[in-house]
């Protein structure tokens, strides 16, 4: 159901809450070949939609490593002719001339490689950078599209780490992989071809390092990778010690654990320090490896290409168009590695990338679903079932009826998992009942669009989150374009504008994660505010009172009732007085509504309900008079 | 930042309507990225951590030496072997004497090579780590108003981007060496060979540094303008994940996706921006090493054929030339990474340098397991600010086993008693005697193991529930965990989580309620056993159930020690064996409930306004004074 599991999770932008990332980070396991391919392709595929720029990058890679083959050649011909071999027995000014000309035709195929290799690696980047634009708006309207069950069994974190590390291996792929084995290909093979044309022992013996160096750069590659995936595992753990430590430094302080803290840093520290160190190893040794094998490689041409010049068989010239052929391609075989490693990170990265694409999402229109048309604002659930994806075979609602019409106030209540909270979040459809059906007006909601259901249905949650933007712009996230008015009205009717008034800059404040932040009471107060502003036939409070004192409740529940009569409220608390004045209560407990009434009526019924008013009601006043 | 909104604002793209009230994604303000290129202080600061490993940075640097020195000598190598080996009539050992050379300088170059980067790689990962565990054990350490002002997330980021960009610089440093030995060696070098010649082809070096002296700050701008965009389009990707709910639940996402094109589309036009920055260099060194071979082609291969100049020279040239912009270029770069350093270690500095206020005497004694349990307040004068007392000459006694409850408006200075006690501050005035000993004259870690706290937002760490509850102390037994959680009522729904006691607690016990993360913090401060119980009460609202459930294990929680309890709730209030009424840091009153009844003064205006729990009391009704409101 989720996606398979992710490697990293990003530090910067990591937060929130959910499950431990220790429990949920997991390596995928390395995709198959076919799936591999699959992907790759995929990947290709998306980079030839751009046909100029890809042939601009392709073209030009050609076109530079042909340039750069010219130039061992020329430089060759140049030290030849300065010897006056080429030339043979004509004239002085003649070499001299001849000299000009290749210093001429160097500098041409010089400049020429630079500009092309320019033009190269500047549209395989631009190539990236416009399937890495296409990916982030694809990723960003997948996930604001994926439904509330979606994003409940998925970490944030691994999200955040798909959208950004994975999405960085993919727009990698056609700079480092594809452009750089066409590169490869054609100075390997070009250059090969040329070599060993002009003598086949020296060739081979200029070309020996190639395959060895190749081999190690690519093993180290993904040896570095597999262990640098290792690492930010540890790292993570590190980061969490240190920020907990940092977080709830008063804890640590008031249990006297600085000691407790150190120990636990320190062996979270030598955990990643012994594989930093392993690390460098493994670059070191292998670097060194490469190193030497090239210059063994270097040490035989010129040995045996030293015998030939000797006895006559190449000129000086041949020798040194070899070293120099030998040392251009050094470079590009050693990051053979990089090109393997960008193959395998694209391909696994890629994976999980698409498939958080292409996953499902579960809450839908149906095909041509017309609008939710409100006539009289009747809500009905009838005989509704439902079981979150994550526990189906635990119910966790069952044959839930019940009506509320334009006007009502509904209050739901009942002990911590009976189901109250869910019943909320059914009306606007975060998930679809299992069985029987939920209708507005006779209309099923599974039947009407969602964009005009949730403009009707508004949930105002018990922890909503506040964006960081200013407070006017909070208010009014359901209706970016409502004017001034409607937004202080709004806020006044929560109770939040006299507050807001006396910030430094009013309704301009930035609230949020990076704003002033907010207490409790005041960021429900906001969500109200919020809510209010879409004007919902079907107004739904998710215990979004809990935090906010009974008087200021008070006044807010006096406030609206100006539009109450336009609409259905649906109050879910845990605190009576939130919900004693409401039409119908309803008490559900293990998923079933098991009592319901008025406030009297409950009471009279000496009941569930009956028993969690005695307990929330203050006890004996006798004291008082005592 | 208002500002910023605002031109954002405007920037949305018109259709025909105004603009929306609306943005995606937050962006923080940058912190100052690069420094001053070269501060002495810093370094000397830096060096410190530098020091314990010097003998290994010294052979690194001679490792680096050796091995740029071989760089230097293998062209000369090919070109002994070329005009003394192989031309007519050499002597064949002359070709075997330069290849046993050759030998041996590439040997020395694999030695030298893997020395130097082992030796740089993991000093520098080391001293990274030794920064790291410095900070992190001084902000152990440093005073409680300090860790208030400052953002985790700040001090996350010198914890983490700071110490890495220090190691950085670390390892770039030694390379520099190298760097400059080279272009110097490069330089020397060539003119050694032929004087002539060198210094013409030279002469397309300073060209090259001017042209980046120019490319640099542009492209520097460039890359920092496709970083911030990379940021923001990153934070407001960030932001649509964790506020999903609240996007489908308000119906935003067409909205949302109209202003992330705007971010992404910046992101991709700086991005284009910089590489092209980034690959005009390219062409531009490329013509440039061009011109050099090209000289060197035309005025040296004449000399050549003159026989005023060995063909070997020219080979080495050659090799040279396409060799000596390399150290340029990274010298350039170290000229940034220098400068971020420099940036860096003010900030690490800085925190280095916040004074720890509270340090234990050097003549400290050790508080007794055994001491009486008593707490005594005597003309406590206190605040955060000297010059604006939050207590003031407030006195009281706790009794050995006895329990108080703190109770008092916002702000009435309860919090600041609790602190005290645990000598997370020291008072100005009079003093905070624990066990009858000044809490000044005793050993903070001893004094710690006696006061046992419970905060008002549980704090949880990573990990089992086993590990929260036992916390620091690692020898208590599973029995003993057990037990602790039985007794506080938390055993029923930890054993109903998937693994119990060894269920992991998600970020911050994400997965349990807040009143189960009470319990938690209760059973971890029955674990600790101390003499003392120092309680804040959690003041958010907790369901019914769960509230008796906490009530009961305080009663627990109490027993047989003394107890100083920041009280909220009534029902905390009357158990108490006497009620402390502080207001605007000063002590007005004090006695148990009865008493304070008869009082008629602040308590029992509190207590008639008839609320469940005082903090629902809104400040209007309090303020305005002492007459009760009793009718």
């Amino acid at each position: 159901m989720a996606i398979e599991l992710l490697d990293t999770t990003v530090t910067t932008v990591s937060s929130g809450s959910g499950v431990s990332s220790a429990a949920s980070i997991a390596h995928v396991k390395a995709a198959g070949w076919g799936k591999g391919l699959s992907i790759i392709t995929r990947i290709t595929v998306m980079a030839l939609r751009h046909p100029w720029q890809t042939s601009f990058a392709i073209g030009a890679t050609f076109i530079a490593s042909g340039f750069q083959l010219m130039i061992p050649q020329l430089l060759g011909r140049a030290i030849d002719q300065a010897q006056g071999i080429v030339a043979g027995d004509s004239s002085n000014t003649d070499a001299q001339d001849a000299l000009l000309v290749t210093a001429i035709l160097l500098l041409a195929a010089s400049i020429l490689r630079g500009l092309f290799t320019m033009v190269q690696n500047y549209f395989s980047e631009a190539v990236g950078h416009h399937i890495g634009y296409e990916l982030r708006l694809a990723c960003y309207e997948k996930i604001q599209r994926l439904s509330f069950s979606f994003h409940d069994s998925v970490h944030s974190g691994d999200l955040i780490t798909i959208g950004l590390l994975d999405l960085e291996g993919v727009r990698m792929y056609f700079s480092t992989a594809l452009v750089r084995m066409v590169l490869l290909s054609v100075l390997i093979g070009i250059g090969a071809y040329l070599l060993l044309s002009t003598d086949l022992l020296l060739g081979l013996l200029a070309l020996s390092f190639v395959p060895f160096v190749g081999w190690r750069s690519s093993v180290a590659q993904l040896r570095l990778r597999a262990t640098w995936l290792d690492l930010q595992e540890r790292l993570q753990v590190l980061t969490r010690v240190m920020e907990e430590n940092l977080g709830g430094i008063r804890v640590v302080r008031a249990f006297a654990a600085q000691d407790h803290e150190l120990t636990k840093f320190d062996a979270a520290s030598r955990n990643a320090l012994e594989l930093a160190h392993q690390r460098v190893g493994i670059r070191v040794a292998n670097t060194s490896a490469m190193n030497l094998s090239f210059f063994i490689s270097m040490g035989l041409v010129l040995w045996v290409g030293g015998s030939k010049v000797i006895a006559g068989e190449i000129t000086v010239g041949t020798l040194a168009s070899f070293l120099t052929f030998m040392t251009i391609l050094q470079m590009p075989v050693r990051q053979l590695g990089l090109m393997v490693n960008a193959f395998a990170r694209a391909s696994t990265c890629g994976a999980r990338l698409f498939g958080l694409l292409d996953m499902d999402i579960a809450v839908k229109d149906a095909p041509k679903a017309p609008e939710l048309t409100i006539t009289e604002g009747r809500l009905r659930f009838e005989n509704v079932g439902f079981a979150y994806p994550s526990a189906p075979e635990n119910p966790t609602l069952n044959g839930i009826s019940f009506e509320a019409n334009r006007g009502e106030t509904i209050g739901i209540v009942g002990p911590p998992g009976s189901g109250k909270s869910t019943i909320a979040h059914l009306i606007p459809r975060f998930y679809d009942v299992d069985t029987g059906r939920i209708t507005i007006d006779g209309q099923n909601i599974k039947d009407v669009s969602l964009k005009s259901l949730r403009r009707s249905v508004v949930v105002v949650q018990q922890d909503s989150f506040l964006f960081t933007t200013t407070i006017e712009n909070n208010i009014a996230y359901g209706d970016p374009w409502a004017n001034e008015n409607r937004i202080a009205k709004a806020s006044e009717s929560a109770q939040l504008h006299n507050y807001v008034l006396g910030l430094p800059s009013s309704y301009g404040t930035v609230v949020g994660e990076r704003g002033v932040s907010l207490s409790g009471g005041q960021r429900q107060r906001l969500s109200i505010a919020r809510a209010l502003m879409l004007k919902p036939a079907v107004m739904v409070f998710d215990d979004s009172t809990a935090a906010i004192d009974a008087a200021t409740e008070q006044r807010i529940r006096s406030a609206m009732r100006r539009y109450a009569s336009d609409r259905v409220t649906i109050v879910v608390a845990h605190r009576l007085s939130s919900l004693m004045h409401a039409d119908k209560i309803l008490f559900v407990e293990e998923g079933r509504i098991v009592e319901q009434g008025t406030h009297d009526q409950l009471l009279a019924l000496n009941g569930r309900y009956r028993a969690l008013y005695d307990l929330q009601i203050r006890p004996d006043d006798d004291i008082l008079t005592g | 930042m208002a500002e910023e909104l605002e031109t954002e604002r405007s920037d949305i793209r018109d259709d025909g309507r105004r603009p929306p009230r609306a943005v995606v994604g937050s962006h923080r303000i940058e912190e100052e990225i690069f420094g001053k290129v070269f501060d002495k202080n810093i370094i000397k600061r830096i060096w410190a951590f530098v020091e314990p490993y010097q003998h290994k940075v010294w052979l690194a640097v001679a490792a680096v030496l050796a091995f740029t020195a071989m760089q230097l000598i293998i062209p000369l190598i090919i070109r002994y072997a070329i005009d003394h080996g192989m031309q007519q009539g050499a002597r064949d050992n002359v070709l075997l004497y330069a290849l046993a050379a050759f030998l041996i300088a590439i040997l020395i170059n694999f030695v030298a090579s893997y020395a130097q980067e082992t030796l740089v790689g993991n000093v520098a990962e080391d001293v990274l780590f030794d920064i790291r565990r410095a900070m992190f054990t001084h902000l152990q350490r440093v005073s409680l108003s300090f860790m208030d002002k400052t953002e985790v997330g700040r001090l996350m980021s010198r914890l983490q981007g700071d110490v890495n960009s220090m190691q950085e610089f670390l390892e770039t440093s030694v390379l520099s060496v190298g760097d400059i030995t080279l272009l110097i060696g490069i330089v020397a070098v060539m003119l050694y060979l032929d004087f002539g010649l060198g210094l013409l082809t030279l002469s397309a070096l300073p060209v090259l540094f001017v042209v980046r002296l120019f490319w640099l700050p542009k492209a520097r701008l460039s890359f920092m303008a496709a970083h911030e965009t990379n940021s923001i389009a990153s934070g407001a990707l960030a932001e649509a994940i964790h506020g999903v709910r609240a996007v489908q639940g308000m119906d935003r996402q067409s909205v949302n996706f109209m202003l992330f094109d705007d971010k992404a589309k910046a992101n991709l036009r700086t991005h284009l921006h910089a590489a092209r920055l980034a690959q005009v260099m390219v062409p531009i060194v490329d013509t440039l090493t061009g011109i050099a071979m090209a000289l060197v082609i035309v005025v040296g291969g004449a000399r050549v054929l003159n026989q005023a100049l060995d063909v070997g020279v020219m080979v080495a040239f050659l090799f040279y030339i396409q060799r000596f912009f390399d150290p340029i270029r990274s010298l350039t770069l170290q000229y940034s990474v220098m400068q971020r350093a420099m940036a860096s270690g003010q900030r690490l500095t800085d925190v280095l340098d916040v004074p720890v206020d509270i340090k234990d005497k050097p003549d400290a004694t050790v508080l007794s397991p055994d001491m009486d349990g008593s707490v005594e307040f005597r003309d406590v004068v206190f605040g955060y600010n000297p010059k604006h007392p939050v207590l003031k000459n407030v006195s009281f006694r706790v009794n050995p086993g006895e329990t108080v409850a703190l109770v008092g408006p916002t702000g009435s200075g309860k919090s600041s008693c609790m602190s005290l006690i645990h000598r997370f501050y020291d008072v100005q005035q009079g003093s905070v005697l624990v066990g009858g000993h000044d809490v000044r004259d005793l050993t903070q870690e001893s004094l710690g193991r006696q006061i046992a706290m419970v905060l008002q937002e549980p704090f949880l760490f990573t990990g089992s529930v086993l590990e929260n509850i036992r916390y620091h102390k690692t020898d208590a037994t599973r029995e003993q965990v057990i037990e602790a959680a039985q007794a506080v009522g938390a055993h029923e729904f930890i054993m109903r989580m998937p693994e119990g006691y060894d269920s992991l607690l998600g970020q911050r016990g994400g997965n349990l309620s807040l009143g189960q993360r009470q319990l938690i913090s209760f059973a971890r401060a029955l674990v600790a056993d101390a003499k003392i119980l120092v309680l804040d009460e959690a003041t958010a609202n907790i369901d019914s159930y769960t509230e008796m459930l906490i009530q009961k294990a305080l009663v627990k929680l109490l027993e047989g020690r003394t107890g100083l309890v920041i009280a909220h709730r009534l029902a905390t209030i009357r158990e108490a064996d006497r009620i402390i009424v502080l207001q605007n840091g000063e002590l007005i009153e004090s006695g148990n409930h009865t008493e304070l009844m008869r009082n008629e003064k602040l308590y029992s205006k509190l207590y008639n306004l008839n609320y469940a729990s005082f903090d629902d009391i809104p400040d209007e009704m309090i303020e305005g004074g002492e007459a009760p409101a009793l009718t």
